[in-house]
Order: structure tokens, then C-alpha cells, then sequence
């Protein structure tokens, strides 16, 4: 308890300073401005979702302000609706605006994403000017003030509570979705996207979440915004605002949700200090915060990357642990398919980039509760053939089954929905999540808590269930010393063996290994060794790609052998030791 | 409508196209060469536009100033980059680039006005001034940014469009200027009226994409700079000066810049912000040239200003909805062809 009193004390701090203030007797002026510095948190927390954890650069959130403040403006002057009933709705068109620019926007690629905010922002500014129900360029007045039980919120002072009330909530929401299952999902976007995706996280479905989501919260901000001002015009809701939330959240850094109303007050502040005391110095009335803000966003980029809120945060105590909280029940497991029967059957897979035959017509098969090698110099195609078995590449011919169902043509995280699981020959982690929480990700499947239960943290006895299970696989494959460290801390050895933990928590029924004991030393090789045999003994089917000789030889069942992508050998790893095909292959071609 | 409005839109069209197409070029030589999507190109015309108006009232152009700036500020940036290992003859040479050449520029400018100078010698003038101005937002904003993501110089430009268009605002104020053409006079042809400034826009032009082609295809550092583009790791390993690259890359973006200005400064009256919209029609070109194809870009870049025309004709009010709603179902286009790139 007392941990937990530590660990929110700043925060409670925090708020306590908030809900003073206006009691103090400071000039109305600061009010406003701490009024102007929530609404924009509430967006840059939309857009530390969106752009900091997510890895999607927009430039264009201020739109969605736009859209939450225009339908509040116009069913309360010309409908006679109540502010408190267009709340949600103001919220609803924000989400259903965000929904089809967002399925049009989270497709585009790499730098086209960004610039695709950058026209529907603009486009969007001056469509708020030419429509005749918003008032054009004019906008629209009279606006009536918030009311409840006969009060009205006219005063500076009274929204104040308002607002930081809906600041407060959501930053605390998005922390819990964070802190999350769908929101590890969430996190993978940035960098982990294929990792994610082998686990059976849907990409393009988290993309649209925190788009959404982000568009959801700047909608609030611009409904307050309209009851705040009591008057709305285009002007507030173009691109140039769009790039001021940017900057606030790269001043607060990247994935950093307090940094966001960090960052939103330092910009504002900034903004009130060039506006106000500048011309007053030099005597000339120009807008400097254009050109200091500018010089304030490459600065950042180029000295602090990750903003300066993590600076801030060095200042404060260090945070303990945390708990892994004790679980209610233990995940269900998955009924293992009967041993020998044929599992994994690979018929006639092809597979072209452009000339490059990778894969030649490869057949073969893994039968349950065998652990079979798949081996061969570099470039035979053994990662490819990877690839192709869990879909992250699709096949030029040939199909592949999984226990009699096709499985070639499904997404990866598809198959991953069979019970297959998989590690990367180029290690795919999130070097900044906790090991811990890498490996919940492979649990993915295995919860099913939605957003909404996430950002309210109803889903905790879920997520105890799959945090105690990462927990008991980090135990298993001997890495339970590091649970809480960055997985970026790791050795490279360590990272492997760290993939195969997240696959385990898949709860996998076959395991794709991409050259597991790869940077181990031998104490290490033989306690995987040993893990795997185990697993064998559960049931678990394993199909390992290694280079070491001498620990596949121990190890499998069954060897495939492959070179240049032609299957030129396979069977008990004694027979294809003798043979002449293999032999040739890996000494030189002269040997035979 | 009728075949001579037909015809009239679709002059007016090809000269804001060729404009664009300048623009698109500029972008496309920038992205291909630095990585950096390079949003404050429209500055440069604004910048060039209205430096042209103001040499036209005979005064001196606040932007001569603004280069003396510009370099004294790179210098200081030069300095700090190599505190450590300070040598007279580095500090000299940045000395030279960043201190005196703007100085000498200056220096002409407040030489040659009061002489009341011809037009186009006013147009040289004016670029002579903003094309320095590339190689100091490189030095000061990109450089430092070399190794970094497509995305972070993307942010890094829109900061270094903020400050441009700031510094814009608070040199030439808020009200538009328009400068006089290059030449007077209309020619008849059939029933068109062609004015010579459209005349020295197509000519610009023209000279420009093959003065460009020669560059990259007859120059040795024509074929640096395509070297970079293609493979910049792999073009230094042979012995090209990326930086050396990146400085021509972005003085050239902001020659090509200020002849825009130079040439749209006469057609229509531009203000501090104008630049950014014009630059961002010739960037719809380049997205649509993939940020890749100087042929496409300059083909859709005819295109966006035929189809600006005619939308301003027909439904005037809409006329950046519809230019700007263009781009995305190109950039929809786009990402269907290069798939993802996990490591961006």
C-alpha cells in the first residue's frame, strides 16, 4: 500500500495543485491560460496515442477538434439541444469521421502517411469554410455555456473544473489502455508491427483504434472548446494548429502520456510569453511564436529526440517494481493433438521473388510431438520457407496444411489462432517494453479484454492471468531474474531465448524456432536443449532451424535438408549425416 | 462553356502548372538526394516574389538582411560543431561561406539599387539572394538530422516551414505585394492572348527541366548527386561527399525556388503564406511522381494546374478541397505498391 501511495504521490500532488489554483487569487488570465493548456493536452494525449506510442505522424488532429465543436455549435443553437446531450454526440461524429478518414489514412505507407494528414487537414479547413450550416468562414455564435442543477458555467474559473476533470480522466484512460493487452498491441505498431502480428494482434485494426481513439479525444476538446468560447469559427481547427499539437507532443515525447499536458503547457506558455511580452520589448507586433516554435521543433528533434519529459521524470524518485498481482484461475490450455498424427504437412511450396526461385517445390512434414530440424547452407530458403508457413509471406505455388485445414493464403495472425507460434531469425522485441511485457504479448490470443474494459481497467483479472503466465515462461526458459528490465537490456542470447518465452505463451501446439541457440554459450544450449525435449514430452511439435551441427543432431527427430531452396535430403538425422547429396552441399561440390 | 473559355482555362492552367512543375522538380531532387520531404520550398517563393516587389519599389529587400542572419547563425552553428577540433583554416572557410558571402551579397544589393536597375537584373538579383539561403537551412536544420528517419525530417521540415513562414510575417508584414513583369507586352495567337511574363514562365521553365537533365546526366556532380539518391552509403564508399551533395541539393531547391517566385510574383499578389500553398500544389505533383520521377512530376504538375483552373472556374469555392483532396487517393495508390517497411 504504501508503494502504491509513493508511486502516485506526484500525480496527487499534481491534482491538488490544479483544483487550488483558482481558489488563489491569480489574475484571470493564468486561468485562461491553464483552460487553453487543457484542451490541448486532451488532444496531445490523442496524439502521443497516435503518433508517440503508435508511430503514426498526424498533422492533422486539429480537424477532429473541429468536428466535435461544430456539432455541439449547431445543435445547440439551431436545435435548442443541451450541451450535456451533445457531449456524446460530439464524441460519436468524431469517432465516425475518424473511422473513414482513418481506413483511408492507416494504409498509407511510411512517409505518405503524414503527408496524407497534411491534405484532408487542409482540405478539411476549408470545406468548415464553405458550408453554409457551420456558418462558412464566420463560424457560428451564441453558443450557450454548460449548465448543471441551474449553475452556469460562464466564468473562467468554473470551466476550469471541467476541463481538467476530462484531463485528468483521460490521461489516466490512456495510461490503463497502455498498460494493457490491447494496448501492448498498441505499442507493437511502432517497430514490432510483424512480431504483433505473428502473435495474433490485427495491425490495421490497432491503427484504427488509436486513430479513432485520438480522434474521439480531440472531438472532446473541441466540444469544450465550444463552450468555453461560446463561439466557433474554422480558424482554430487548420493545419497550423494541427502542427502546434504536433509540437507539443514531440516537446513531451514520444509515448509519454504525461508529457503530452507537459508539452502542451510548455508550447502554450511559450506562446502566451511571445504574444504578450514580446512586442512590448521590441516594440512591433509581428507573430514571433510562428517562428520560435519552428526553431523549437527542429531543435528538438536534433538534441532530444524523445522530447523532455523524460528528462523531467529522471528528476523524480525511481519507481519500485511492479507486482505481478496474483491471479484468479490459470489460463485454459489447448487440447494436444494426438501423437504421430500429421501435423504440419508442407505440399509443393514455391516460392519466386521476381527470378529468385527461394523455395523450389518443398514438401515435407512435421507429425505431432516430433521436433524436426530444418537445416542447410545460407540462402537454401529455410527462413523463407518460415515465412511462408506462417503466412508472413504468401506462396507462389504448392499450399500447406495444418492438421488437414489449408492454412496458406490466411494472415499470420490467423495461423497464430492454430497454435502456431514462431521466433525470428533477426530477434523482433520492443526494446523499450519490460521483458515481461514482450513476452505478454504472446498471450495475446489467449485474453480477450476490448479497448473499453482496458481504459477503465476492468479487465485486471484478466490481464493477472496473462502477466502471471509471461511470468511462469520467463521461470521456464530461465530468464525470471529479468522480468522488469527493458528488453533492449538484454544479450543478444538472452533476446532469443526471451522470443521463445513469448511464443510459449501462445500456448503453442507446434513451435517455429529461426536458429534458437544462436549467440548462446553451452551451458545455455544445453538447458534449451532440455526445454525443448520437454516440450516434446507435453506434445508440443517443434520445427527448429540451427546451424550447430552437434545440437540438432541431439535434438531431432527428423531433419529436412535444403539448399538452394530444393529439398535434397530428409530422415533420421544418422541417414542424412551419410548423405552424399548433403555431404556435397555442405563441404563443395567436388566431394561427391 | 465554350472552346475559347476552354482554351483560356487551359492556358492559365499550363502556367501555374509550369510553376508547379519547378516546385515538383525542386521536391523530387531534394527527397531523392537528403531523404527530407521538403516542405518550406514554398518559402523560397514567397521569399522570391516579394524581394522582386520590393526591389521594384527601389527599396532594399528585408530578405538581404535575413541572409546576413541566415549566415551568422550557421556560422555560430559551424563554430559549436567544432569546438573540439577547431582549425584556422575550417574556421576560415566557414567564415567565407557563412559570413562574407552574405556580407558581399548585401553589400551588391545596397550597391546596385539605387541605380535603378533593369528588370531582369532585378530577377538575378533576387535570386542571388535567396539561393544562398538552401545551403544555411541545410547546414543549420538538417545536417545535424542526417541520420535520421524520413519521418523526423518530415517533422523537422514542417518546423522549418513554421519559421520561415514566421520570419516571412515579420519581414514583409501581413499585406500581399505583387511585383512587375519581366516584360510587358501581349501577343496574339488565333485567339488566345499570350502575356510575355507567361512567355518567360514557359521559357523558365524549359530551360530549368533541361538544364537539370544536363546536370544530372553530363556533369560529374550531376552524377554524384544521382549516385547519393540510388545508394548514399554505397556513393560514399566511392569517394562522393554525401554533405557535399546534400548543400548542392538544397541550393539548387531554393534557386529553383526563388526563379518561381521571380516568375509568379507578376501573375498574382503574394503574401507571407502564399508560398506554402503554392509549394504544396508542386508537392501534390511530386507525390503524385512517386518523390521519385522528374518526367511524372512534371507531367502532373501541368495536370494540377489545369485542374485548378478549371475547378476555380466552375466551383470557385472549392477549389483547394478539390486540389488538396486529390492527393490522397494517389497516396492510396502508392502505399498499395511499396507495401510496409517494417524498420521506418
Amino acid at each position: 500500500m504504501t508503494d502504491n501511495l509513493r508511486k502516485a504521490f506526484p500525480g496527487l500532488l499534481a491534482i491538488l495543485f490544479l483544483a487550488v489554483v483558482p481558489l488563489l487569487s491569480v489574475p484571470p488570465f493564468w486561468i485562461t491560460l491553464l483552460n487553453n493548456i487543457g484542451l490541448a493536452s486532451l488532444v496531445a494525449i490523442g496524439l502521443v496515442l497516435l503518433t508517440g506510442v503508435g508511430g503514426l505522424t498526424s498533422f492533422g488532429q486539429a480537424a477532429f477538434c473541429g468536428f466535435g465543436a461544430y456539432t455541439t455549435a449547431v445543435l445547440t443553437t439551431a436545435y435548442g439541444f443541451s450541451p450535456w446531450i451533445t457531449l456524446p454526440l460530439s464524441l460519436l461524429i468524431g469517432a465516425l469521421l475518424a473511422l473513414p478518414l482513418g481506413l483511408i489514412t492507416v494504409r498509407l505507407s511510411g512517409h505518405f502517411l503524414p503527408l496524407g494528414t497534411i491534405a484532408w487537414g487542409l482540405a478539411l479547413y476549408y470545406l468548415f469554410g464553405q458550408i453554409e450550416l457551420i456558418g462558412r468562414f464566420d463560424g457560428i455564435s451564441g453558443i450557450p455555456p454548460l449548465e448543471f442543477a441551474g449553475y452556469r458555467f460562464l466564468s473562467g474559473k468554473s470551466i476550469y473544473y471541467v476541463i481538467w476533470f476530462f484531463v485528468i480522466a483521460t490521461a489516466l484512460g490512456a495510461r490503463n489502455l497502455l498498460d494493457s493487452r490491447i494496448g501492448r498491441g498498441i505499442r507493437a505498431l511502432r517497430g514490432g508491427g510483424q512480431a504483433a502480428e505473428a502473435f495474433g494482434v490485427d495491425i490495421v485494426r490497432a491503427k484504427l483504434t488509436v486513430f479513432v481513439l485520438a480522434g474521439i479525444v480531440a472531438a472532446l476538446s473541441g466540444w469544450l472548446y465550444a463552450h468555453m468560447q461560446r463561439s466557433v469559427n474554422p480558424t482554430p481547427f487548420g493545419l497550423n494548429m494541427g502542427i502546434e499539437y504536433l509540437l507539443m507532443a514531440v516537446v513531451g515525447g514520444a509515448g509519454q502520456i504525461w508529457g503530452a499536458i507537459f508539452g502542451a503547457g510548455i508550447v502554450l506558455l511559450l506562446k502566451e510569453i511571445l504574444q504578450r511580452y514580446l512586442p512590448e520589448l521590441i516594440g512591433s507586433a509581428a507573430n514571433f511564436e510562428m517562428i520560435v516554435f519552428g526553431v523549437l521543433l527542429v531543435a528538438i528533434l536534433q538534441i532530444s529526440r524523445d522530447g523532455l519529459w523524460p528528462l523531467v521524470r529522471k528528476l523524480s524518485p525511481e519507481r519500485p517494481d511492479r507486482q505481478i498481482a496474483a491471479p484468479a484461475g490459470s489460463l485454459p490450455r489447448r487440447a494436444m493433438p494426438a501423437d504421430g498424427t500429421s501435423l504440419l504437412r508442407i505440399d509443393q511450396a514455391r516460392k519466386e521473388f521476381g527470378g529468385l526461385v527461394a523455395v523450389s517445390n518443398v514438401s515435407f512434414e512435421v507429425k505431432s510431438g516430433q521436433i524436426v530440424g530444418l537445416i542447410g547452407p545460407n540462402g537454401a530458403g529455410k527462413s523463407t520457407t518460415f515465412n511462408l508457413i506462417t503466412g508472413m509471406l504468401p506462396l507462389t505455388s504448392g499450399s500447406i496444411f495444418y492438421a488437414g485445414e489449408k492454412l496458406s493464403g490466411m494472415s499470420p495472425r490467423r495461423i497464430a489462432r492454430h497454435g502456431i507460434a514462431r521466433t525470428f531469425q533477426h530477434a523482433k522485441i520492443l526494446p523499450t517494453m519490460s521483458v515481461l511485457e514482450n513476452v505478454a504479448l504472446g498471450a495475446h490470443l489467449r485474453g480477450n479484454a476490448g479497448v473499453f474494459r482496458s481504459f477503465l481497467h476492468l479487465e485486471r483479472q484478466e490481464e493477472a492471468t496473462l502477466l502471471r503466465e509471461a511470468a511462469h515462461q520467463l521461470e521456464r526458459v530461465g530468464l525470471a531474474a529479468h522480468l522488469h528490465r527493458p528488453a533492449g537490456d538484454l544479450a543478444l542470447g538472452q533476446i532469443r531465448i526471451l522470443e521463445i518465452a513469448r511464443a510459449l505463451c501462445l500456448d503453442p501446439t507446434v513451435l517455429l524456432l529461426d536458429e534458437p541457440a544462436a549467440g548462446l554459450r553451452h551451458a545455455e544450449k544445453q538447458e534449451l536443449c532440455l526445454l525443448l525435449k520437454k516440450l516434446k514430452q507435453e506434445g508440443v511439435s517443434v520445427l527448429l532451424v540451427e546451424h550447430d551441427m552437434g545440437f540438432v543432431m541431439g535434438l531431432v527427430d527428423h531433419l529436412v535438408v535444403l539448399d538452394f531452396g530444393t529439398l535434397i535430403a530428409e530422415g533420421r538425422p544418422a541417414e542424412v549425416r551419410q548423405n552424399p547429396a548433403v555431404i556435397a552441399a555442405y563441404l563443395g561440390g567436388v566431394a561427391a | 462553356m465554350d472552346a475559347t473559355i476552354a482554351t483560356f482555362l487551359i492556358q492559365d492552367g499550363l502556367t501555374s502548372g509550369a510553376i508547379y512543375a519547378l516546385l515538383g522538380l525542386a521536391l523530387v531532387l531534394v527527397f531523392s538526394v537528403t531523404r527530407v520531404i521538403f516542405i518550406p520550398q514554398g518559402e523560397f517563393v514567397a521569399y522570391g516574389a516579394l524581394t522582386l516587389a520590393v526591389l521594384d519599389g527601389g527599396r532594399m529587400p528585408a530578405t538581404a538582411s535575413l541572409l546576413v542572419c541566415f549566415g551568422l547563425f550557421s556560422f555560430l552553428v559551424d563554430l559549436w560543431a567544432m569546438r573540439r577540433e577547431m582549425t584556422g583554416a575550417r574556421a576560415l572557410r566557414s567564415a567565407m561561406i557563412d559570413l562574407v558571402l552574405p556580407a558581399a551579397i548585401y553589400i551588391a544589393a545596397l550597391l546596385l539599387i539605387p541605380l535603378g536597375l533593369p528588370s531582369l537584373a532585378k530577377a538575378l538579383l533576387t535570386i542571388v539572394i535567396i539561393a544562398p539561403m538552401g545551403l544555411y537551412v541545410y547546414r543549420v536544420a538538417y545536417r545535424p538530422l542526417a541520420d535520421a528517419s524520413v519521418l523526423v525530417l518530415l517533422i523537422a521540415s514542417v518546423g522549418v516551414h513554421l519559421a520561415m513562414m514566421g520570419l516571412g510575417l515579420a519581414f514583409f508584414g501581413a499585406e500581399g505585394l505583387r511585383a512587375r513583369p519581366l516584360s510587358t507586352g501581349n501577343y496574339a495567337l488565333g485567339p488566345l492572348l499570350v502575356t510575355a511574363q507567361s512567355l518567360w514562365i514557359y521559357a523558365a521553365t524549359i530551360a530549368i527541366i533541361v538544364g537539370l537533365y544536363l546536370f544530372f546526366e553530363k556533369t560529374l556532380p550531376g552524377k554524384a548527386l544521382r549516385a547519393t539518391a540510388v545508394n548514399r552509403l554505397g556513393a560514399r564508399l566511392i569517394g562522393v561527399p554525401t554533405q557535399f551533395t546534400g548543400v548542392t541539393a538544397f541550393v539548387l531547391a531554393a534557386t529553383i525556388g526563388a526563379v518561381s517566385g521571380v516568375l509568379i510574383g507578376p501573375i498574382t499578389t503574394i503574401y507571407y503564406d502564399t508560398g506554402f500553398l503554392i509549394g504544396l500544389k508542386g508537392f501534390v505533383a511530386a507525390i503524385i511522381g512517386g518523390l521519385s520521377s522528374f518526367p511524372i512530376t512534371a507531367i502532373a504538375a501541368i495536370g494540377v494546374g489545369i485542374i485548378e483552373s478549371f475547378t476555380s472556374f466552375f466551383f470557385s469555392s472549392y477549389k483547394e478541397i478539390i486540389v488538396f483532396g486529390l492527393i490522397i487517393p494517389v497516396l492510396i495508390w502508392l502505399s498499395l505498391g511499396v507495401g510496409q517497411h517494417e524498420e521506418e
